[in-house]
């Protein structure tokens, strides 16, 4: 089990420090911190053992959220509790997780710590279930004295829905969902596909009262072929192919093994329902086509051409391309005819900006680079061309939801809203 | 949050008043009445605190604050009594009250769970009698956040005071929680009584059909980490058939679609494991297939890079046990550019399993893609992957080569080093079958750095003399500045050569000549030497044979040694989503308790020899205590030759002693002068009873056998240390294993220093070792030991005991359980490998070559720092055994001695011995690196002491 959950920030400081079980001293995390953190050598391993003490951390920004330990703990469990820890802090400081909010809330943060693990095991890191019980400040002194209302939240930290308080009440009923779809590409310098996937999320937003089941359907291939064809419908769609699904802890996943069907109680307010991961069939909505030359010594012409696949009724948003150049890259004339093509020295490339694009449509950017003399002779290493954009209303995979059912006692009828949206993931063609 | 040291605390005088006054400060807003100023001083103690400042001081001051009705303030107070509290156990009494109170409180189940939580983490022997009320009474809470709270608290308890819960019949409640009606208590009561077992070292949670099936129940309604706890311990199951196997894979399957990366590694655990139990091949295929999909999408773009690294470890355990899980998927393990380079490494890894003759090119694609990034330890790595599938498979091997080639071509020098290192392994592999890349390689001659690589082209030259022109022109190159090269570069320039001369003597000849004569005459390494003279000896005998000799089939080369042997994988598999999976290392290797329990599992085993009942139930919680007393040559460990040279005084000083005592004056020892003179005095202050002592038994039992040498006596049990059943303490004993002519003996010295206690009846019973010793007779001789008196008695020892497989470490020491009449007790012997040497000289000259040549040995070169006439030197180490197998002179007229001793289990020992006046160098070779550091031991030993 775990010793010890320790803050750090990158010069190697500890900004919170608590202990789970004494087998550990604070002069071993000191000497980490000293070793490892202030020397930047964390980015080399995420687990290092020292002298016997196992230490597992994950670094976001500046920090770096350690967990040590002295027996063969499941690792895998313990990088996840440090996520969803940080995933916790972001829920009370508004998003925040930097040094300042850190020092700001290190009372919060040890409450917090007292509440997620005991004794080295993770207990209860739901933020919204903490939240109920934990506030800066203290909680108002009327819950403290209102047995009913305590016993109601201990029953629901420790029930099998702990995510879902009781009596939840809205006067219009609503659910929002985002099918958030991310498209990583990685095509060759000849433009054929070495991998792509698409790593989707759906995100629900409920305002429902009582304790809803719901049910959830989208145009899975393993699911469509198992419902019963009614007669005269048209069987076009003969649904996609999901390589694989995770799902919110809401979701009762025996039923989705036997039956294939989503069915859950969901969390009050927003939550991913499910991540999925595809791979066959993908619709890349953009295809970059580059041509690298050297024209002398000290001048390379690269231009790029890029293309959308997608309806011409649909657009593409916020366009970036960043086109890398040599680091001794000393000026750069563009030219397109869309667009905004800039040379970012800090960046290394040239980012080509495009606010809306229109689907169906090809641009080209044509980029003159000159470089200084440079003492360094070894060649380039070129990194690949990426690419940011979104789509709205579009996915990159085909799915579509089909349906989503709503059963409370009470029989009301919510409203929905659907969103489609696809966004680059690491979208890269090799140059 | 330990105190600070001192240099922090007072760096200045100033400073120090100032830290007072702020201290003082502190002190009276805690003292005053309004919470905002409490908590604002607290909160100010806290942050210092963090800060690794000491600020116990203000204990009394802020445990004042318990009692309050802020829960917040509350917080603060327990968190900073928690972190003092085992340094102030008299100051933590003070909480008790409080959280008998605040753990009865009738409202508010946070406030008991609170209480119970926080009273678990004061580590206090004194106080957990007071909490054990409070805490019976919370598990039987209505509140189950309460209970599951308890659950934990018990596994805390029992860390601090193992007995009392026991005693109280705590670990049976917590046993009862698992029948707990609520999901997270059950979880958690997993969680604990596992936390007990790991430290108790005996089965705690039951695993039975049963117990299962409440497991399996409470799984699905628990949140996600209990849902692992209640994995982890389903994956300790043995299931009875592959039924049963069935029916827990069916329940736990569905977890993989779980989004919590635990979770799916745990369920990939039980999986893994359970496969094995099943029969029909379709069945094991599909709950196979089950799983790939699940491990790939944790390596899913945008999956933390942390869990991304273990999940790849855990897939390269999971592809070597069961390939047909990961076959197409090759492209997720392609680097992304933007991957930290942790989970390139890994990504290589796996690839390399996965490369087949149909996929090979895709890779290869890759991998020549890799060469050419910025990251030199990942290129280097992807540069020795293409090496790793041309060996791997021999079809591809061709086009392996070309990508190779290429990297050659590239002139990067980090890229041209690492390809010939790699080239070199396929020359082993395919002899002769590449030999158009020869030129390429050796264009590259120049920027050898590395000297692997150098080592390599060195190689290669040499195994081509006859294709490679100019090899004696480049051959010549290299051994100029042959003196100042690393070993295995000299080495290969050696080998090379001498090829050369073989195959082409005329170009050879003088080079070899110059280059036998500079190695045996001016190079330090005798390894290096030896090779020499062999060469030299060779030639000068039979060319021909030499030829044979040198060109002789080698054996074959092969992938396998990337791959983990069958044993430790399915320990890994085990241990997947673990620590030890990402270590690819058994737990116990890294873990301390766990081999702690499994001595004291040995420990076990011993008691059978005795009364069982009595022994029951108090078993000593910590050898380390027993050992503590013990100060004898033994301890130190051996690692450097220089670490030797004050063990070795320690030595000598005893030895001074005890010829003092013994009037064995020998003049030939010029070191007796060159220890200080107090050093002298303190140690025989100490020595002289106890030699005095020891006389008695030598002339009464063995006068004619004091040709070996006397190993002293060490403390193996302290006055202090009590015995099995703590109940009596006051007997100390120092014991050594003597070689007595061809006899093993047990000199035991037996001293009682209670006031009013006699022992008699005495009795030993070994642990199992690796040498097999036993004591002839488990009773010892030995007359009743009256209160004051001491005595000596010696027990002859066989080597017809059961075996341990653990080899021996270093001091090695074999473990006894001592019985007296009144307790047992358990302590450690250390032993001298001298006293294993068996007394028939085995070893033949013939027999010696053989073994010095043999592959498998492991060999050290050590440097003994003593003085010592040569001949006595001889005439120590004949009379123990460790005898001289031959003797040869090189030009300047060293002498190298050849000595050889065998073990009483037949393992032989090998030593080169150089004599000079100042130290002696020794070249060890032994047939298990373990042994290294104890013969080096023994050796010293037998040359120190008398």
């Amino acid at each position: 089990m775990i010793s010890s959950i320790v803050f750090i920030n990158h010069k190697g400081e500890i900004l919170v420090y608590r202990v789970y079980k004494d087998d550990i001293t604070r002069s071993e995390t000191t000497q980490f911190c000293a070793k490892i953190v202030a020397t930047k050598e964390n980015k080399e391993c995420p687990i290092i053992n020292i002298d016997g003490t196992s230490f597992i951390h994950i670094t976001i920004k500046d920090i770096v959220v350690l967990a040590t330990t002295k027996v063969n703990v499941n690792v895998a469990m313990t990088l996840q509790f440090l996520y969803q820890l940080v995933k916790v802090c972001r829920a009370y400081f508004g998003g925040e997780f930097d040094e300042n909010c850190i020092k700001k809330h290190f009372v919060l943060i040890y409450e917090l710590l007292d509440e997620v693990m005991d004794y080295g095991v993770p207990q209860i890191a739901d933020a919204d279930l903490l939240k109920k019980y934990i506030q800066e400040g203290g909680l108002k002194p009327e819950l403290m004295n209102d047995v009913e209302k305590l016993k109601q939240l201990t029953s629901q930290a420790t029930g099998a829905t702990s995510w879902r308080p009781q009596n939840i009440v809205y006067r219009k009923n609503e659910v929002y969902l985002d099918v958030i779809e991310s498209v990583n590409v990685l095509m060759s310098v000849k433009g054929t596909i070495l991998k792509a996937d698409v790593a989707g999320s759906i995100q629900m937003k409920c305002l429902l009262s009582g304790m809803p089941e719901c049910k959830f359907g989208m145009n899975d291939k393993l699911l469509m072929q198992r419902e019963p064809r009614k007669p005269g419908q048209t069987t076009t769609d003969k649904g996609i192919t999901i390589d694989d699904l995770k799902f919110h802890q809401c979701v009762k996943l025996p039923k989705f093994d036997k039956e294939r069907a989503i069915t859950f109680i969901p969390p009050d307010g927003q939550f991913e329902l499910m991540t999925y991961r595809i791979t066959e069939n993908i619709n890349l909505p953009f295809k970059i086509m580059p041509v690298y030359n050297e024209l002398g010594k000290n001048k390379l012409e690269i231009r790029v051409k890029i293309k959308s696949i997608f309806e011409k009724n649909l657009f593409g948003t916020n366009l970036a391309i960043k086109i890398p150049v040599p680091k001794n890259t000393a000026n750069v004339s563009t030219n397109s005819a869309i667009g905004k093509a800039k040379h970012e020295p800090e960046q290394q490339g040239v980012i080509w900006r495009i606010k809306k694009y229109p689907g169906d449509f090809e641009a080209l950017l044509r980029c003159e680079i000159d470089l200084g003399s440079t003492t360094n002779q070894q060649p380039w290493i070129k990194p690949p061309i990426s690419i940011e954009f979104q789509v709205p209303m579009f996915t990159a995979s085909g799915l579509r939801v089909r349906f989503l059912r709503v059963y409370e006692k009470s029989g009301y009828k919510p409203t929905k809203w659907i969103r489609y949206i696809t966004k680059a993931g690491e979208y890269l063609h090799r140059l | 949050m330990s105190r600070p040291s001192a240099s922090t605390s007072s760096s200045s005088r100033s400073s120090r008043s100032r830290y007072g006054k702020e201290v003082k400060e502190l002190q009276d807003a805690l003292n005053q009445n309004k919470i905002e100023s409490k908590r604002d001083a607290i909160r100010k103690i806290i942050d210092a605190m963090t800060r690794g400042k000491d600020v116990s001081m203000l204990f009394p001051d802020v445990a004042k604050n318990m009692e309050t009705s802020n829960l917040e303030l509350k917080k603060l107070v327990y968190l900073y009594i928690i972190n003092y509290a085992k340094i102030m156990p008299d100051l933590a009494v003070m909480a008790v009250n409080s959280f008998r109170k605040d753990a009865r409180d009738k409202t508010n189940p946070f406030l008991r769970a609170l209480a119970i939580r926080t009273m678990g983490c004061i580590r206090v022997k004194l106080i957990t009698e007071y909490l054990l009320d409070p805490l019976k009474e919370s598990i039987k809470d209505e509140d189950s956040y309460v209970r599951k709270t308890a659950a934990i608290c018990i596994s805390k308890l029992y860390d601090v005071s193992p007995e009392l819960i026991e005693e109280q019949g705590l670990l049976k409640l917590l046993e009862n929680l698992l029948n707990d009606g609520n999901a997270m208590v059950v979880a958690n009561a997993v969680c604990a009584l596992l936390i007990v077992q790991e430290s108790k070292g005996t089965t705690m949670l039951q695993l039975n059909p049963f117990t299962i099936q409440k497991i399996l129940t409470a799984m699905n309604e628990c949140n996600e980490w209990g849902v692992i706890y209640c994995l982890d311990a389903l994956a300790m199951y043995i299931p009875e058939d592959g039924k049963e196997a069935e029916a827990i894979l069916e329940r736990v399957s569905p977890r993989l679609n779980h989004n919590n990366p635990g979770v799916v590694l745990s369920a990939c655990k039980i999986m893994m494991k359970f496969l094995d139990y099943l029969q029909n091949p379709e069945t094991i295929r599909q709950n196979a297939l089950k799983m790939t999909a699940p491990l790939i999408s944790l390596l899913s773009l945008g999956k933390e890079p942390e869990i991304q690294y273990v999940a790849l470890k855990n897939i390269n355990l999971i592809i070597q046990k069961r390939p047909i899980i990961i076959e197409k998927d090759i492209k997720v393990f392609f680097c992304n550019f933007n991957d930290p380079i942790y989970i390139k490494l890994q990504k290589l890894e796996v690839l390399a399993k996965l490369a087949n003759n149909d996929n090979i090119q895709q890779i290869l694609h890759e991998l020549k893609e890799y060469t050419q990034e910025v990251d030199v330890e990942f290129v280097r790595k992807a540069v020795r992957t293409i090496g790793r599938c041309a060996i791997k498979l021999e079809k591809a091997a061709e086009k392996c080569v070309t990508a190779l080639w290429e990297c050659l071509k590239t002139k990067v020098n980090y890229v041209v080093m690492e390809s010939i290192i790699v080239i070199r392994d396929i020359f082993r592999k395919y002899p002769r079958k590449y030999e158009m890349i020869l030129k390429d390689l050796c264009e590259n001659l120049k920027s050898l750095e590395d000297p692997e690589a150098k080592a390599s082209m060195i190689w290669i030259i040499g195994e081509y003399v006859d294709t490679i022109e100019n090899a004696d022109t480049l051959l010549a190159n290299f051994s100029e500045n042959f003196k100042d090269e690393p070993a295995n570069v000299q080495h290969q320039i050696l080998v090379a050569v001498m090829k050369l001369f073989l195959q082409r003597p005329n170009d050879g000849k003088e080079l070899i000549h110059n280059l036998l004569k500079t190695a045996t005459i001016e190079c330090e390494n005798p390894d290096l030497r030896d090779r020499a003279y062999i060469y030299w000896r060779m030639l000068s005998t039979d060319p021909e044979l030499a030829k044979k000799i040198v060109f002789t089939e080698r054996p074959t080369i092969s992938d396998s040694s990337y791959t983990i042997e069958n044993e430790l994988l399915d320990k890994l598999i085990e241990n997947i989503g673990n620590l030890s999976s990402v270590y690819t290392k058994k737990p116990e290797s890294f873990v301390k308790k766990l081999r702690d329990v499994l001595n004291s599992k040995i420990a076990d085993k011993i008691d059978d020899v005795y009364d069982q009942d009595q022994l029951m139930d108090g078993r000593p919680e910590d050898y380390s205590d027993q050992q503590g007393g013990q100060s004898n040559v033994y301890d130190n460990t051996y690692d450097t030759s220089s670490q030797i040279q004050s063990q070795i005084q320690q030595q000598q000083i005893q030895q001074v002693s005890q010829k003092i005592d013994l009037l064995e004056l020998d003049d030939n020892q010029p070191q007796q002068q060159q220890i200080p003179q107090q050093q002298q005095q303190i140690p025989q202050q100490q020595q002289i009873p106890q030699q005095q002592q020891q006389i008695p038994p030598q002339q009464t039992q063995q006068p004619n056998q004091t040709q070996n040498v006397r190993i002293p006596f060490a403390e193996v049990l302290s006055v202090n240390t009590p015995g099995a059943q703590s109940q009596i303490q006051g007997l100390s004993v120092e014991a050594a294993f003597q070689k007595n002519g061809d006899k093993i003996v047990l000199d035991l010295k037996i001293t009682n220093k209670t006031q009013d206690k006699t022992f008699s009846d005495f009795g030993i019973k070994f642990n199992k070792n690796p040498f097999k010793l036993q004591p002839d007779a488990i009773e010892i001789q030995c007359q009743p030991v009256f209160p004051g008196q001491t005595q000596v008695t010696q027990s002859y020892i066989n080597t017809n005991g059961p075996v341990s497989e653990e080899p021996p470490q270093m001091p090695y020491k074999i473990q006894v359980a001592f019985k007296t009449n009144l307790d047992v007790f358990y302590f450690f012997i250390p032993m001298s490998l001298s006293v294993l040497f068996s007394s028939t000289a085995s070893i033949t000259q013939q027999k010696f070559i053989e073994l010095s040549q043999a592959q498998n040995l492991a060999r050290k070169q050590e440097v003994l720092q003593i003085q010592i006439d040569p001949q006595r030197m001889k005439e120590k180490l004949e009379r123990n055994y460790f005898f001289l197998i031959g003797v040869r002179k090189d030009e300047r007229g060293v002498e190298l001695l050849s000595y050889a001793a065998t073990l009483v289990n037949g393992m032989a020992l090998l030593a080169n011995v150089i004599h000079t006046p100042t130290a002696i160098n020794l070249q060890l070779q032994v047939p298990h690196p373990t042994l290294m550091p104890l013969l080096y031991q023994a050796i010293g030993f037998i040359l120190t002491l008398n």
